[in-house]
């Protein structure tokens, strides 16, 4: 049996209480649920690794076929819509937002932004070999910093709240609820 | 006749630079807000497994801070649009990401409280670094 539960600590931010048998005392004990990444959780961050690089470049298509938007020709904006490249982009693209917003749901901004940094690699080579883009030696040192970075960050917490509403649960789980 | 490609703004050029800088503002923004959103709403799985997911629809809606980043989005979108017909792509996107990152690293630290720490201060080092190299 669950239930939501929220804290004073973090007004509206839900918790997931897994009820425990009744204990001696009659009281129902409650744990809160704080896991580590599970495989779904994997694949959503998969998911906002490769949606965002595929339809930015899948726009790039679409827009480099229209030709140049500035102030004077906004109604390409208009006809961007009837490209194909620029649809698939813009599908891409709401997996992406989808994605990205299930991802922080379960971890923190700062986690999620460098866990899905592969993504520059991804662009990095669809730019190279699809659009045919110079890739300077300067960009690959670039990208190779950039996911450096990321191992830096990415062996850190998911999250900053669990730690912070450490106490409580344990008062929760000693108390009951 | 094939018409001819069109010359793409490099490092080299103050306006795609400008808009590199737009793009990764109205991102900070949208992101940083949405998270704010999302961290009031909880794991999205767990509360789409009480409340099915119209529910969990419902919640996410139900965010003032949710719905303006996603405005916030939406006006990112247009701009990347921008961006990507005049800027390289191999330039504009790793920039415009990199900037992002390090500016959510900030306001995560500001306004979201997360634990932003020493490590994660020498992470977005590296990604200055990197937007630096970018450059050339």
């Amino acid at each position: 049996m669950s239930h939501i539960v929220s804290t004073d600590r973090h007004p509206g931010h839900a918790f997931i209480a897994h009820a425990q048998e009744p204990g001696p005392t009659g009281r129902i004990k409650f744990s809160v649920s704080r896991s580590r990444l599970k495989l779904w959780q994997y694949l959503v961050l998969f998911a906002v690794m490769l949606t965002a690089p595929v339809g930015d470049a899948m726009l790039a298509k679409g827009m480099h076929q229209l030709g140049i938007v500035d102030l004077h020709h906004l109604d390409l904006f208009w006809h961007a819509l009837f490209s194909p490249w620029v649809d698939i982009g813009i599908l891409l693209l709401i997996g992406f937002f989808a994605s990205y917003m299930t991802a922080l749901s379960f971890a923190d901004l700062s986690f999620v932004n460098p866990a899905t940094a592969l993504s520059y690699v991804v662009t990095a080579l669809i730019s190279h070999f699809w659009l045919h883009e110079q890739l300077t030696l300067g960009r690959w040192a670039a990208i190779g910093l950039i996911v450096a970075a990321v191992g830096f960050v990415a062996s850190g917490p998911l999250r900053t709240e669990p730690g912070e509403v450490a106490p409580l649960a344990r008062i929760d789980a000693s108390e009951g609820l | 006749v094939t018409p001819a490609a069109p010359v793409m703004l490099s490092a080299s050029s103050p306006a795609a630079w400008l808009w590199i800088l737009s793009v990764a503002a109205l991102a900070i923004a949208g992101e940083v807000l949405i998270a704010t959103g999302m961290k009031k709403v909880g794991d999205l799985d767990e509360v789409r497994s009480v409340s099915g997911l119209g529910g969990a629809i419902s919640v996410v809606l139900s965010s003032g801070a949710f719905r303006v980043g996603a405005v916030c989005m939406a006006l990112n979108f247009f701009a990347m649009l921008g961006m990507v017909s005049e800027v390289e792509l191999s330039l504009g996107v790793p920039a415009t990401a990199s900037l992002t990152y390090v500016g959510n690293a900030v306001a995560a630290k500001l306004f979201l409280k997360e634990a932003v720490d020493h490590r994660r201060w020498l992470a977005t080092s590296f990604v200055l670094l990197g937007v630096v190299l970018l450059r050339h």
